[in-house]
């Protein structure tokens, strides 16, 4: 026990000696998350919004009420013309244009479909097509007053022709992905790097030739980065629910046992990369590899994992980023309890005991 | 005789630590320059400085005939290095070392070839020619390194503890490689750590504390602090330094 | 005591690289067992299959009767090992350091302190400093120190003196005697043959094998060529010249002197006059006594 105590005390003095690297791991998940959130997702205010109804009804007058009452918007009118839309548009006086086709109240009556068009700007295609989301929010929201009383099944869609980016449909979904991000990166860096630092400089050595069993190093090893993940994992939290006010609507100790799932798995990983490369280089390669891609390409942080060939969507079947993630979306956001991630954390937790059994496997308790 | 290195007050601080302190000397041409000193004396910053990788905090003088500060970088055309640390790419085969540093140093794909040949015939080592580096012998690689750092004929080549964990009977065929370069003009400037290597030099400058403390031919050292041998001239003057790195 | 017999390590495929060839000898209480050789000559090998961290591939060997293959939990509790080029951790002070490798071998700095005392107390003043910030002698010093810490029985150090100069070196060779006084058997391996005379018995090593086992003196009494030592002025022209007569048998560079072995016929006015004829004048020719040097050439060149 006095080996472990002693052991993760001079892990603690590398790491609060190396000023630098601290403010890295302990910064990144700050950065990342006021990143994301204020300049990537920043709320969109005064869109200036013009309609064009080429014949006025009750359906566009209501639409047409509705944004003029809305806070986010500032109302510009009605235009007589398409090319006076178009106009405004090149000029930089309008950010988003409805476009109602002729005989808009026909068409819902007869066939219960009507298309709308939303016009955005290509100048600030992230505002435009904020914009654009608000607009589509509150012309469903108006169909579904109007379908309430009047029991006429019905159904407005919009058209949006500018871009299309899933991730706007949520200002949510980018929490959790920072949380796969971020705790893994460190989790499994450090953790590698810093063993393998004690093979390159030759301490590994001494260490083996010690008494001190392999057993204790490795515990010694990761308790210092389990630590410094809870303080990401809290400060992630704390920035997300109060600074950019992403609810947590689940259990929060479910929501802290799934983050320690993952911690856990992620140090495992760092441990079964160190019994595999030799230089401190070539973990830092294989660590960024192995995590940084896969969570950004493969998880569903960023691209809509139904999207994908299915090929793909097999090889993100082993990114445990893709589960975790799906899971805290599922607790944190959608609220869901444990019946509904048993599986996710099921396969996170068949994932530590396999890496861990390579790395009992590949530990040596000699040089060679 | 031509004065291949010649500086005066080369002196360079780091913060409040003044690792080269007025440092004064001068290296004749085809001379073999000893250049001892105890671990931290500062003789790693002065050869930096002589080869215009480190510029000094006060001082001047030239090497090669150039300037240390302001034509640092036609110095480095003109010497030649060689490091027991680095010296040439384990995974390259012996013709691309000497491939890479002949282009370095901007010879011709002609010269480069004819350059090769000779070196393997003069060392004999034909036969290794698409041989790895790195499964030389210790003293071969060392041999080898020594040919490709003067591959450019150099006015002066630098080594910096050339010969560390050489066998006995290699550490010598090293040393006659140094004087047949010497022979041919080339300025041979050298640490060690080997007392004997010492007595190899022409003139030996001993560093203590970041200055010389001595600068003679082994003979009139030896005479000088009435010793034997250099072995215990060195102790003598390295007892003194009051400072360790 | 250690006890090695027959001990063979090869590396690579099929065992192509032989490192260890066929190593036997014992080295008892109260003995330095220096091991000399050039770097690539199977030391570091060599003491890494005795610190237990490498499996040898045949042969056998015991520290204080443990087996270094099937004991290796009792042989990490005896020894103390410093890897060549041994740096400590850099950025923990030279008492964190110490300190860190006590609690490893369970015990403190005040209980063995007696032991390290004598090294420890000259860096002591410094023990507030980062390692890394420590001159080469005082890393070693310290190196020392922690592979002490714990009282063992049996010392390794390999290449403990590599790039350290001389006068640190000398301070560490005297550490050592003191350390072998305390009947702590040491085994060191070095690079430098001028350190062979520090140990009580040395082996010459030289491709994975050790070519000659014995004390100091008794290498230097099996020498069985002639040795002269040959000054003059134009020491370079000399050596070249001496080496094309047919009398001598070798010729090398030893400080300001050459070293030449003769053949039997060979006398010596006879060479002097031969080398004066050739131009040479101020020449001193005495036979002398091999030095370590002298005998691992003569060993190595069979």
């Amino acid at each position: 026990m006095k080996q472990l105590i002693a052991f993760v005390e001079k892990e603690f003095y590398h790491i609060f000696r190396d000023n630098r690297t601290l403010l890295v791991i302990l910064g990144m998940p700050v950065v990342q998350i006021l990143l994301f959130g204020f300049a990537i997702n920043m709320e969109v205010q005064d869109i200036r919004v013009a309609l064009y109804t080429p014949t006025p009804d009750t359906f566009s007058q209501g639409i047409a009420e509705k944004i003029r009452q809305n806070s986010y918007f500032n109302f510009q009118g009605s235009m007589q013309t398409m090319q006076l839309v178009e106009e405004s548009m090149r000029k930089g006086e309008l950010d988003l244009a409805i476009v109602f086709p002729p005989h808009f109240h026909r068409d819902m009556t007869h066939s219960g479909e009507g298309k709308v068009q939303l016009i955005t700007s290509s100048a600030d295609p992230n505002r435009g097509s904020i914009a654009a989301t608000y607009a589509t929010a509150i012309i469903s929201q108006y169909q579904m007053e109007q379908a309430g009383p009047t029991a006429i099944p019905f159904q407005i869609t919009t058209e949006n022709r500018m871009i299309y980016n899933p991730r706007m449909k949520s200002a949510y979904m980018f929490v959790p992905g920072i949380m796969g991000l971020v705790l893994m990166i460190i989790s499994t860096i450090m953790t590698s790097v810093s063993i393998i630092r004690e093979k390159e400089r030759g301490t590994m050595e001494v260490l083996l030739a010690s008494p001190l069993k392999q057993a204790t190093m490795i515990v010694a090893k990761t308790i210092p980065y389990l630590i410094i993940s809870l303080l990401n994992l809290i400060s992630i939290l704390l920035l997300s629910y109060f600074v950019l006010d992403v609810p947590i609507r689940g259990s929060l100790l479910l929501l802290t046992l799934l983050s320690l799932l993952y911690i856990f798995l992620s140090l495992s990983f760092g441990l079964t990369i160190s019994t595999l490369v030799h230089k401190q280089i070539n973990a830092v390669i294989v660590s960024a590899m192995t995590v940084m891609i896969p969570v950004l390409m493969l998880s569903g942080m960023i691209f809509p994992i139904n999207n994908m060939p299915p090929a793909l969507q097999y090889l993100s079947l082993v990114v445990p980023a893709r589960w975790f993630i799906d899971a805290v979306r599922k607790v944190m956001i959608q609220g869901l309890g444990i019946s509904m991630v048993w599986q996710e954390m099921l396969i996170l937790t068949g994932m530590i005991l396999l890496l861990l059994t390579v790395t009992i496997l590949k530990t040596k308790k000699r040089l060679e | 005789m031509k004065k291949v290195i010649e500086v005066s007050g080369l002196t360079k601080r780091f913060g409040h630590f003044t690792a080269v302190d007025h440092i004064t000397f001068d290296v004749k041409e085809g001379e073999i320059f000893g250049f001892l000193g105890a671990n931290g004396a500062g003789k790693t910053t002065a050869m930096q400085m002589l080869c215009g990788i480190s510029k000094p905090t006060a001082g001047s003088g030239t090497v090669a005939g150039f300037d240390i500060i302001r034509e640092n970088e036609r110095i480095k055309c003109n010497i030649g290095y060689m490091s027991q640390r680095f010296s040439l790419y384990e995974d390259l085969k012996v013709w691309e070392n000497i491939r890479l540093f002949g282009g370095i140093y901007n010879l011709s794909g002609k010269v480069i070839e004819r350059k090769t040949e000779e070196l393997l015939e003069r060392l004999d080592f034909r036969e290794e020619r698409s041989t790895l580096v790195k499964y030389l012998p210790l003293g071969w690689k060392q041999k080898l390194a020594f040919s490709v750092a003067i591959i450019h004929d150099p006015d002066i080549v630098f080594l910096d503890e050339p010969t560390g964990g050489v066998d006995p009977a290699m550490r010598r065929q090293f040393w006659e490689m140094i004087y047949e370069a010497a022979d041919r003009g080339i300025t041979v400037f050298v640490t060690t750590h080997y007392m004997d290597e010492a007595e190899y030099c022409n003139r030996v400058s001993i560093m203590v504390d970041g200055r010389i403390d001595a600068l003679d031919t082994p003979e009139a050292l030896r005479s000088q602090y009435n010793a034997t041998s250099m072995d215990e001239v060195f102790r003598q003057l390295a007892r003194k330094a009051s400072r360790s790195e | 005591m250690i006890e090695v017999t027959d001990l063979r390590k090869s590396y690579g495929r099929q065992g192509k690289t032989l490192a260890i060839d066929g190593i036997s000898f014992t080295a008892g209480e109260g003995e330095i067992f220096g091991v000399i050789g050039p770097d690539g000559a199977g030391k570091s090998t060599l003491f890494r299959i005795l610190a237990s961290l490498i499996l040898p591939d045949s042969g056998k060997a015991l520290l204080n009767g443990h087996d270094v293959v099937n004991d290796y939990r009792k042989i990490r509790q005896i020894i103390g090992y410093m890897p060549e080029r041994f740096s400590l951790y850099q950025d923990l002070s030279v008492e964190e350091n110490l300190q860190f490798f006590a609690t490893l071998f369970h015990t403190t700095i005040e209980e063995n302190y007696h032991l390290i005392s004598d090294i420890y107390r000259q860096i002591e003043p410094f023990k507030k400093r980062r390692a890394g910030a420590l001159s080469g002698g005082m890393k070693q010093k310290l190196a020392l120190s922690c592979a002490l810490i714990h009282k063992p029985e049996i010392l390794i150090l390999d290449e403990p003196t590599t790039g350290v100069d001389p006068v640190s070196r000398k301070e560490f060779w005297d550490m050592l005697q003191r350390l072998k006084a305390q009947g702590i058997i040491i085994l060191v391996s070095t690079a430098y043959m001028d350190e062979a005379r520090q140990c009580s018995r040395i082996a010459l090593m030289q491709g994975g094998s050790f070519i000659a086992t014995d004390t100091p003196q008794g290498i230097i009494d099996s020498y069985r060529e002639i040795l002269w030592s040959v000054e003059g002025s134009r020491i370079t022209a000399l050596l070249y010249t001496l080496r094309q007569l047919p009398g001598v048998k070798s010729c090398f560079a030893f400080g300001e002197r050459l070293h030449i072995t003769v053949r039997e016929e060979l006398h010596l006015e006879e060479l002097k006059q031969e080398l004066v004829g050739q131009g040479f004048d101020d020449l001193r020719i005495a036979p002398i006594k091999p030095t370590i040097e002298d005998c691992f050439m003569a060993i190595d060149n069979q």
